[in-house]
């Protein structure tokens, strides 16, 4: 049976409507990064561009000007979805223009290239703007946020055959072995499981779910209706073509409703939800292929760190 | 323990961190007892490459004793002695099982990161960034080994650590290059860049039994090793037009293979969206795959260009059109070196090479530093320098 045909319960649901939003401020994030990286690396020819006075102060400028937009770019593209970066491009805009403001009044300015470089960013700041607005009224209205449902769907080629995969699944509490946001999944009877996952701020969410249909090749499940999460998920698995193992196939929708717990968990699930459902079944993969997820000695810490040995965060992962 | 780390851009220090620790079932840590600097090291040194952070520990080409093992590691006994190989690879996976250890896609924890950049992720590297994994390299007193069942290779007392040392990166990768060339009995090779791989793409070609090897590049030192040591034909590419002496020495039809063993140096992350502006305002100072384009141009019909020079992102002008109307084959790829372990380390102890002749330097892992320093700027006829760290 193709997930496609199983019960969806928000199948009425409004689906999420930002992401041309989104898609923009990717490209602005982009945009940000590679006219960050070209003021960084060739300020005269940038200078020359825009047709000021290509000299050590300017060159210098540029290059400020330069990681602006870069941390700006790298700030969008890590998070999409929040419209934070997006204003700071805004005002960075704002700075753009008034520089170039000030270099017309300058003798040794090209005022043609001056005024189509002006024109080009305020063409930018439009953008920035209306990407900006966009996002913004996503996120800082709650109601938008918590009501809308999240749909993911993602698959991967896992060198096991379907039936072992199926197993592993079958059994929920092997879930929080490969799925990160889970804390543990506990199951309570022949069809039910109670699941609990971290939330932000460490806070736990919990929930009651069930599985809907439970076939050799695929499991539905739901949240038991009244939760406070309500989400369900399908999972296929198909012999993968030549014997290369099985195709899993995840499809997830989270609709959480309104409420502080309900915020909490759309924020967590809106963080990065395909990406967080590919990671999942990467991880998957990495315990059925290898029995165990392969750690550096980055990636065991939850935020940046340095390629580098750190022993505290080792004896949390050896325990883990 | 002591490690180089990465500071910034032409900023390495040699520093006081934590000993590793086993994190995975199937680690082992190995105590090292030679260490190199690679030339895509400084692609590092020099800033081009993203996703580095400041502390970050380079090194990926290693070597030294086991003193630790994870409880699944099942080859290795502690006081073994190895190399290990640059690529990080689970020995499973599809890509894996088809000896394409660079491309593992188990071994890669910042896997999304890469698949942002390029579509899909590569293998995790020691050392070098964190988009290739975030795993500490091997410049270091100790380094965490993971898949250590998979990668390390015991090597015989007989053979000293300078005679081994490269299996790790630089010799499978110019191996593999000479390799992808598909040599038949009579062939030219030409090679772009005589630097360490260079030298190995050099020798490996007449290994395979390529007729004729002409090396091109700038350096007399390198150019003088290509000849002394690889018994290659040279051209120093500002003394000469590269094409024509190529058409010359070939009867006017080109080698029969080329390869790249310079890259990009100057390769920046991909830009995408912003790609088109921020090539306007680079395409002075990005120009950069000379010896890319110039291998095509050479190359003869129906021939064979072999590209291990590290490239990050994109390059401009592209000669597609070279490629496609005159049948060219592509090859490419970081060095699948778990697969070249064995043939090459048997190619050693039988005596057919020596990889100890591109050594220049031998240095105290304290002097790190220094050493990226004359090795950026060629300075002491520097072409390889080894780091003791104990």
């Amino acid at each position: 049976m193709s997930a496609q045909t199983q019960p969806n319960p928000w199948s009425q649901r409004q689906e999420p409507e930002n992401n041309n939003a989104e898609q923009l401020a990717n490209a602005l994030g982009w945009f940000s990064v590679g006219l960050g990286l070209a003021e960084i690396a060739a300020p005269g020819t940038i200078a020359e561009l825009i047709g000021v006075r290509d000299d050590d102060r300017t060159r210098a400028l540029l290059r400020i000007y330069g990681a602006r937009e870069l941390t700006a770019g790298i700030g969008i593209l890590a998070r999409p979805q929040s419209p934070g970066w997006v204003w700071s491009r805004v005002a960075g805009d704002l700075l753009d223009l008034s520089a170039l403001g000030s270099a017309f009044n300058s003798s040794r300015t090209n005022r043609t290239k001056a005024s189509i470089a002006a024109a080009a960013v305020l063409g930018v700041t439009a953008l920035d703007v209306y990407c900006a607005k966009q996002l913004s009224q996503v996120s800082e209205n709650g109601e938008i946020e918590t009501r809308k449902s999240v749909r993911v769907k993602k698959a991967m080629v896992i060198g096991r055959s379907p039936d072992e995969v199926y197993r592993f699944w079958h059994d929920f509490s092997n879930l929080p072995s490969f799925m990160k946001h889970l804390e543990s999944v506990e199951v309570t009877g022949d069809r039910q499981s109670h699941w609990k996952a971290r939330g932000p701020a460490g806070r736990t969410v919990e929930w009651d779910a069930e599985i809907v249909e439970d076939q050799p090749n695929s499991i539905t499940w739901r949240s038991i209706p009244g939760s406070d999460v309500d989400n369900s998920g399908s999972v296929r698995f198909e012999r993968a073509t030549g014997g290369r193992g099985t195709l899993v196939t995840v499809e997830l929708a989270y609709a959480p409703p309104a409420g502080v717990a309900g915020a909490a968990v759309a924020k967590l699930f809106r963080a990065e939800p395909a990406q967080q459902v590919e990671d999942s079944l990467r991880a998957l993969k990495q315990v059925l292929e290898t029995g165990e997820i392969a750690k550096s000695d980055a990636s065991i810490h939850r935020g940046m760190h340095p390629a580098q040995p750190c022993l505290k965060a080792a004896a949390k992962a050896a325990t883990a | 323990m002591k490690a180089n780390c990465w500071m910034g851009k032409h900023d390495v220090r040699v520093e006081q961190v934590p000993d590793p620790q086993i994190l995975n079932q199937q680690d082992a840590i190995v105590k090292i007892t030679s260490t190199a600097i690679c030339g895509s090291d400084l692609h590092l040194y020099n800033g081009f490459v993203p996703t580095m952070e400041s502390g970050d520990i380079l090194g990926h080409e290693f070597m030294g004793e086991v003193v630790e093992i994870g409880r699944e590691v099942k080859n290795l006994n502690i006081g073994d002695r190895v190399v290990v190989p640059f690529p990080i690879a689970c020995g499973r996976c599809f890509s894996c099982q088809r000896e394409l250890f660079s491309l593992c896609e188990n071994s890669n924890p910042n896997a999304w990161m890469a698949e942002k950049l390029w579509g899909h992720s590569p293998a995790g590297l020691f050392g070098y960034s964190h988009l290739m994994g975030g795993y500490a390299g091997g410049q270091a007193e100790y380094a965490r080994v993971p898949f250590a069942d998979v990668g390390p290779i015991k090597v015989p007392e007989g053979l000293s650590d300078d005679q081994v040392l490269f299996l790790s990166d630089i010799f499978p990768t110019g191996y593999m290059g000479a390799e992808m060339c598909n040599i038949q009995s009579g062939d030219t090779i030409a090679i772009w860049g005589c630097g360490p791989v260079g030298q190995f793409a050099i020798k490996s070609a007449f290994l395979l039994g390529a007729e004729r090897v002409i090396a091109i590049d700038r350096f007399g030192p390198r150019l003088k090793m290509a000849r002394e040591k690889g018994r290659a034909e040279t051209l120093n590419y500002e003394e000469v037009d590269v094409l024509e002496t190529l058409k010359e020495m070939t009867g006017g039809r080109g080698p029969d293979a080329c390869i790249d063993a310079v890259g990009l140096e100057a390769h920046t992350p991909s830009l995408v969206h912003a790609y088109d502006r921020a090539k306007q305002a680079l395409m002075l100072e990005t120009d950069r795959p000379i010896a890319l384009r110039q291998a095509i141009m050479a190359c003869r019909n129906g021939g064979t260009v072999s590209v291990i020079g590290v490239y990050g992102g994109f390059v401009d002008k592209f000669p597609m059109g070279s490629v496609m109307n005159r049948s060219l084959t592509i090859r490419t790829g970081q060095a699948h070196v778990q697969k070249y372990l064995r043939p090459l380390l048997e190619r050693i102890q039988k005596g057919e090479i020596d990889p100890s002749f591109v050594i220049t330097h031998h240095m105290r892992l304290d002097e790190a530093p220094e050493g990226f320093a004359i090795f950026l700027k060629k300075q002491d006829d520097c072409i390889k320098i080894v780091l003791k760290p104990h």
